[in-house]
């Protein structure tokens, strides 16, 4: 693949390019679910091209085809040159980029078991069952089940002399149990909502997760909720467990410290920032126990952000997002790096495939695990609200007010976890809320969750991002409000 | 400020055929229905199945991309994807590819026998259609293909001018493209559909307020990016200095786009597989009043301000369909395979096979009525315009209660006009109380937004929206 991603540079030079880098990716792709003990979906795909981003006249151009043949690539090259020269009708300034050397390396995440050389056979067996274990449970009205698995190959080259090759193998899993009664829909997914979990990883994943061991708790729990009580209305002490939490963290923290947003790049779709660059070193984000980092290393653990390198050829890096409470990072590239007077990438630039163009995207964006053991947090609180599995989530342009909504809540009275209740929900102001947090789990109870669907930039564009945290007490926080008639 | 000037209204042209300079490459070549059939025959040679489907999708699409008032992403691709369902003994499955050479059709042909092969048999997998005959429409306009990226750049490059001329950053996007998709399988079906798309959006910003206008269409001859801009513009300008009101339940102007955003929300409501799953919010109500009388929906693919092929996934056409009538809901959707399990007809709506989901309306049209914005802001002793809400999610499946926020051009109306702009809402709002709700409807038009595919709706003035919590900007 390298002659096609040296042939979009040479080309992209003698057009003219002052800098170009192109990736060439090759992806695969397997999709499984199940409804109701019968096969769902079923599907394969992959996918082969080259995306080729030119700097020319101090202006972006980026083309793409899956055309492979040294025309149609020579010929894509030409168009993201031409079409960076028609960007210069309106520029304002010459893009300007933070200096990064050039590396030629290899980089694969680890796994053991490949899941495309897992029998089909065996994949759809544990849906299946999984499936059977919660349409056994009286009451329960639809049981969804699903895997996917996900290896994408790359071949990065630049005009600085970088040429890295990396391939990133995905697995993720997971349940759904709904049940319909009455006027009312419920429901319980496992281990998270929305897919499951998902990591970078081989299908020894899946079978951690154990979808059938836990289907029938979740078949009976979305039973269950019909029963529970609603959730209150007022202010009132929460839990968060991790799941929820690191959705929590994606919404109110991951893309607010994005640059591109920051810097109006994003205004007229994703939004803006509540975060301007006086906040940098400023702002008290959050109480003085929590910590957050945006790490893309190998090292923070196998989560949908971490990598070797990003699609702009800078190696992956942990940044402090918050320390001790206070604001410390954003999430850059070398383009806004630059334009705030950063000396390097944060590296941050994905693309979701050949072709889209790279843009900021978080890492492994993770809440630092705290001090406490589970049971101490949960009999050192009263009065209190165990939120678990997100049911929706929805926040402003800015990213400050929020409001999110789980599947099932506990009541924590007297320190011990008690009543079910159905519907809840909690909102409030960014700050406001993670200046409340006063204990976070320890690393025993962490977990490096993945969220597969972030959806941003125009042309929209699908990534992998990953969160960790341990579930989290936060106080005097606004509850039931989504429900609320008043 | 003029709501009447709102931009899916926009139907002046873009202005005479200028020659433009194209970029110094060929311009991408979209494949001839005659060469997509080509290539379909090519794979369906190269299956040993009981039945195999090919479904190939072509496109070529640009977007140039402003903020800050310049241009700062510009991207064009070019893409073809092969798709090959095959089916042995009651069992199917499904292998793309977009790798078009022999080895690589050979390999996409037989991905898709091992997985059709290695499951379960399914339940009443019914045999492929033979061929069918569909309504013509017509999608395509040359105009909107050949717009090159310099077209885009001088239009981005006047509404950057307006902004920085008026004191305001625009940011928004200008995309074409055309695509190609073809259906065939081996009962001797034959679909194909070719389409342009043209969209302009953006936002304008003032020192703390914002405008914010959008539209599309498969000819870029009825977008005017500047009028569109104006018209953001003004709405910035006019909402400079928000004032807060209290949240609660207001009278609410809902422009197009909001409306959009909200009721799309409902679409897959209407899919028969929905009901059987009893995940919709109309199990057991069809036929009962759930909405206002002054509410009719219908999926209609031929609809002029419609987009999008005239045939499902499977290749049945598209019939149109009444879903709801005076606010009672009628009828669903089904794909054959539905229709039989819930003894109905099918109406051309299937998802591509195999899927879960069945089938969905992807070609809403409300019915309208025909008060202006304008006349809706006249008759308003005291409630709230909305150009745009964001971030819209579901609360609650069954009422059908959503979240979201308001954004980019709210303002307070009392004593019939516009008196200033206010600062956002989060609202948490039941969309079939809300269509109960409905006292004025505008004329229905195409309308784009961020959280739903285009639709044509009305404008609508509700009464008892619910807004639970004010914002800070």
């Amino acid at each position: 693949m390298w002659e096609w991603a040296n042939l979009a540079l040479e080309t992209a030079r003698v057009r003219g390019a002052s800098f170009a880098d192109a990736r060439v990716v090759d992806l695969r792709l397997r999709n499984l679910s199940t409804k109701n003990g019968q096969v769902g979906t079923l599907s394969e795909q992959e996918s082969l091209g080259i995306g080729v981003r030119a700097l020319a006249a101090g202006c972006w151009g980026f083309a793409s085809t899956d055309h492979l043949t040294r025309e149609h690539v020579q010929a894509c090259a030409a168009r993201a040159v031409s079409i960076a020269r028609a960007s210069a009708l309106a520029k304002r300034h010459d893009v300007v980029m933070a200096p990064e050397r050039a590396y030629v390396d290899t980089w694969q995440n680890p796994f053991i078991k490949d899941p495309f050389q897992i029998p089909l056979e065996r994949q759809l067996d544990l849906l299946l069952a999984a499936d059977r274990e919660m349409s056994g449970i009286k009451g329960v009205t639809l049981a969804e089940s699903s895997m996917e698995f996900r290896r994408l190959e790359q071949w990065y080259a630049s005009t600085l002399g970088s040429r890295i090759h990396q391939v990133k193998m995905v697995s993720g899993a997971g349940t759904m149990a709904m049940s319909f009664a009455g006027d009312e829909i419920q429901k319980r997914s496992y281990p998270a909502s929305f897919g499951g979990q998902h990591q970078l990883g081989g299908y020894e994943l899946i079978e951690s997760l154990d979808l059938v061991g836990n289907a029938a708790r979740v078949g009976e729990e979305a039973v269950a909720l019909h029963k529970a009580e609603p959730c209150p209305e007022g202010e009132r002490t929460i839990v968060l467990e991790s799941s929820q939490l690191g959705l929590q963290i994606h919404e109110s923290i991951g893309h607010p410290i994005e640059l591109d947003r920051v810097l109006g790049m994003e205004a007229n779709f994703a939004g803006m920032s509540f975060l301007t660059l006086d906040k940098l070193g400023t702002l008290r984000y959050a109480s003085d126990i929590v910590n957050v980092v945006a790490d893309a290393r190998l090292a923070h653990g196998p989560g949908l952000g971490t990598f070797g390198y990003d699609d702009e050829g800078v190696p992956a890096q942990c940044t402090e997002i918050i320390k001790d409470g206070l604001f410390t990072g954003y999430l850059s590239n070398r383009e806004t790096a630059a334009a705030i007077g950063l000396s390097r990438s944060g590296g941050t630039m994905r693309g979701e495939s050949w072709n889209r163009l790279p843009i900021i995207r978080m890492t492994n964006v993770s809440l630092l695990p705290g001090t406490w053991r589970y049971e101490d947090l949960l009999a050192d609180s009263d009065d209190a609200i165990l939120m678990e599995t997100n049911r929706s989530w929805s926040i402003d342009d800015r990213r400050y007010h929020f409001q999110f909504s789980t599947e099932v809540g506990w009541e924590i009275k007297g320190g011990k976890k008690g009543r079910m209740i159905k519907n809840p929900s909690y909102s409030g102001i960014t700050t406001e809320f993670w200046n409340s947090c006063d204990a976070i789990c320890s690393r025993d109870d962490w977990t490096l969750w993945g969220t597969p669907n972030c959806g941003k930039g125009q042309p929209m564009q699908t990534m992998g991002t990953g969160h960790g945290a341990s579930p989290s007490r936060f106080r005097n926080i606004r509850v039931g409000i989504a429900l609320a008639k008043g | 400020m003029s709501p009447a000037r709102k931009s899916a209204k926009v139907r002046r042209p873009a202005g005479p055929a200028r020659k433009q300079t194209g970029p110094a490459v060929a311009e991408v070549h979209l494949p001839s229905d005659a060469e997509l059939r080509r290539l379909a025959e090519r794979i369906l040679r190269l299956s040993d199945a009981d039945e195999t489907e090919v479904e190939i999708d072509t496109g070529a699409d640009a977007l140039t991309r402003f903020a800050n008032n310049t241009i700062h992403q510009n991207v064009a691709e070019h893409t073809l994807s092969v798709s090959v369902r095959t089916v042995f003994d009651g069992r199917t499955a499904r292998a793309t590819t977009n790798k078009t050479d022999d080895d690589s059709l050979r390999r996409v042909v037989a991905a898709s026998a091992a997985l059709a092969r290695s499951q379960p048999k399914i339940p009443g997998l019914l045999p492929m259609p033979g061929k069918q005959k569909y309504e013509k429409v017509s999608r395509y306009f040359a105009a909107t293909a050949a717009a090159t990226p310099v077209d885009r750049a001088h239009s981005v490059a006047r509404v950057c001018s307006q902004a920085v001329k008026n004191g305001q950053t625009s940011a928004g996007i200008f995309s074409t493209g055309a695509s190609a998709m073809a259906l065939a399988n081996s009962r001797g079906l034959w679909a194909v559909h070719r389409q342009t798309r043209a969209e302009f959006s953006v936002t304008m910003m003032d020192k703390d307020s914002s405008g914010w206008a959008k539209a599309n269409s498969p000819d870029l001859r009825r977008l005017d990016p500047e009028a569109l801009a104006a018209s953001a513009s003004q709405k910035a300008s006019a909402s400079r200095n928000p004032r807060e009101v209290e949240h609660g339940h207001w009278t609410v102007i809902l422009e197009p786009a909001a409306v959009l955003d909200l009721v799309g929300f409902l679409f897959y409501d209407f899919a028969g597989t929905a009901v059987l799953d009893q995940r919709s919010c109309f199990n057991k109500r069809m036929g009962k009043k759930v909405m206002g009388a002054n509410i009719s929906l219908r999926d209609d693919v031929t609809h002029p301000l419609q987009s999008g092929p005239p045939f499902d996934g499977e290749g049945m056409p598209r019939q149109r369909v009444s879903l709801v009538e005076a606010g009672v809901p009628k009828n669903l959707v089904y794909t054959r395979s539905t229709a039989r399990k819930m003894k109905a007809k099918p109406t051309g709506h299937g998802l591509p096979l195999p899927n879960q989901d069945g089938e969905a309306p992807l070609n809403l049209v409300f019915d309208g009525g025909t008060t202006s914005i304008d006349e809706m802001v006249a008759s308003t002793d005291r409630g709230i315009l909305l150009t745009r809400l964001w971030y819209i999610r579901e609360v609650e499946p069954y009422e059908k209660v959503l979240t979201g926020m308001t954004r980019d051009g709210s303002f307070l109306v009392e004593a019939g006009r516009i008196v200033s702009g206010i600062r956002n809402f989060r609202f948490n709002q039941g969309i079939l109380e809300m269509l109960s709700n409905v006292e004025q409807l505008g004329p229905p038009v195409r309308a784009a937004g961020e959280e739903s595919f285009e639709m044509v709706v009305p404008a609508m003035k509700v009464r008892n929206f619910h807004f639970s919590e004010v914002t800070k900007f």
